[in-house]
């Protein structure tokens, strides 16, 4: 389903990606966490072109862009409408209600009969538990509420691939909960996935793969009980250890 | 002692009111039919421009943030009385004869483009990159993004300067008087002319605008309540 191989990130003189290869089969979890700086925001980005890689390869579906060449940017849309991204300050736009949001894709960018849309955009809202807040511009939502109407607009989308950067991360804690439980469900369904967050509740849970990384690189990758109790390497020790103090 | 004064002359008072009553129709058919035509049409073309020229500047593409860039200075650093008299008197010397109310519309449309896109760029980058990035993400194009997600919210953060520039465009065309464009102010000189009564005749142009400007930015007002409904 996805395939990066060798995928560099440079921002002027910072290295923030130093070659990355990963293959994540459909249907899979992928956690990604780190130290924050470590380059997994970078790289989740990287996925979908919002930033375009110095070198290296992704591969989505049937759609791979080779960036070690001169990219060709007429293709980048096609990488960003296999995946659908959930933000960390939810993005959603605050001229259009709930329902807009979500239909804006489909309606705008595959121009799909709008009345069609409507009953499916009103469907996947109700999926996410919000029925109710159809009519509500974002600023009448909460963040939780706001980030559920962000995940509803990617699925819009019929996305092959779900990508989450750290979608709890701005939230008031009693809302991480319902925003969790959405994106269990996904994984239940069988969505594919890649998560980068700092809930290693998640992780433990519901990852079927997690993926450490720091300065740029892929330390160490495997089940979560590997990573979480028999990690083989000392930095992810070291890291793991510092958020169990923290909490 | 002062046989003009208004207080010890009925009949001086009475001519005064006559006149003031037989120009108030033309002086509004002039304001309506002149200045206003001209302000909106000239407004609608200007803001096409002001959105392409702040497009241009915020594109980062060299040769067009430069033609953009002059284009600003030009306008801005030059009188728009001087312009529209090269438009009007200048140009028939190249070939180029324009019509007098058309040669105001360019004029004036030159100018709000020129002003206007300082207003509308700083509103466009006022709009956080997270919105365009969640337009990309739902695999939006350049324009599709602009139009349908950062235009609209630029155009919010935009009503209240853009609302001063049509209130003093409106004033403004007042200049198309020296170009010969029967606008209102136009209509008051001719008045002027016949009556030898320029106090009277400017002082109700003058209220005329007021009222005119006193109206507009009512309207300003609703338009600004009704696009904040959302946030």
């Amino acid at each position: 389903m996805i395939q990066v191989r060798d995928l560099h990130k440079q921002f002027h003189s910072l290295q923030v990606l130093k070659g990355i290869s990963l293959t994540v089969e459909k249907g899979k979890v992928v956690v990604v966490i780190g130290p924050s700086g470590s380059g997994k925001t970078t790289l989740l980005r990287c996925l979908n072109a919002l930033e375009v890689p110095t070198s290296g390869t992704v591969q989505i579906g049937d759609v791979k862009l080779d960036f070690s060449q001169k990219p060709d940017r007429s293709r980048i849309p096609l990488l960003r409408r296999q995946t659908g991204m959930v933000f960390q300050s939810y993005n959603l736009f605050p001229h259009m209600t709930a329902l807009q949001n979500v239909m804006e894709g489909p309606v705008t960018v595959k121009k799909e009969d709008p009345r069609k849309v409507q009953t499916k955009a009103s469907a996947i809202l109700a999926k996410v538990g919000l029925a109710d807040k159809l009519d509500h511009y974002p600023a009448q939502l909460s963040g939780g509420q706001q980030q559920r109407v962000g995940i509803a607009r990617a699925l819009a989308m019929d996305p092959q691939v779900m990508l989450f950067d750290e979608p709890t991360s701005a939230l008031d804690p009693e809302l991480v909960g319902e925003v969790l439980k959405v994106m269990k469900e996904l994984a239940q369904e069988g969505m594919t996935m890649i998560v980068v967050t700092h809930e290693m509740s998640f992780a433990r849970d519901v990852a079927d793969e997690v993926i450490f990384m720091d300065q740029g690189v892929i330390v160490e990758q495997g089940p979560p009980e590997q990573i979480f109790r028999k990690s083989r390497e000392e930095r992810t020790r070291q890291f793991l250890q510092h958020l169990q103090v923290r909490d | 002692m002062f046989p003009n004064n208004l207080f010890e002359n009925p009949d001086r008072l009475n001519r005064l009111i006559d006149i003031a009553q037989s120009s108030f129709l033309p002086l509004v058919k002039g304001a309506l039919l002149y200045s206003i035509t001209i302000a909106l049409v000239s407004f609608a073309v200007g803001l096409i421009i002001a959105v392409l020229t702040a497009l241009a500047r915020i594109s980062g593409i060299r040769p067009l943030v430069l033609i953009a860039r002059i284009y600003v200075s030009i306008i801005r650093g030059t009188p728009l009385l001087v312009q529209l008299f090269i438009i009007f008197y200048g140009l028939p010397s190249l070939g180029l004869r324009i019509d007098p109310i058309p040669s105001a519309i360019i004029g004036f449309s030159l100018s709000v483009g020129a002003y206007s896109s300082e207003v509308i760029r700083a509103a466009i980058l006022s709009i956080p990159k997270g919105q365009w990035e969640a337009a990309y993400s739902i695999g939006m194009s350049y324009t599709q993004a602009l139009r349908r997600v950062i235009l609209p919210q630029a155009t919010r953060v935009s009503i209240p300067p853009l609302s001063n520039s049509f209130i003093s465009l409106v004033k403004d065309t007042s200049l198309a008087a020296a170009i010969t464009v029967p606008e209102m102010f136009r209509k008051a000189q001719e008045i002027v002319a016949s009556t030898y009564e320029p106090m009277l005749l400017y002082i109700e142009a003058a209220l005329i605008y007021w009222v005119i400007c006193f109206l507009l930015s009512i309207l300003q007002d609703r338009i600004e309540i009704r696009l904040d409904r959302y946030v």
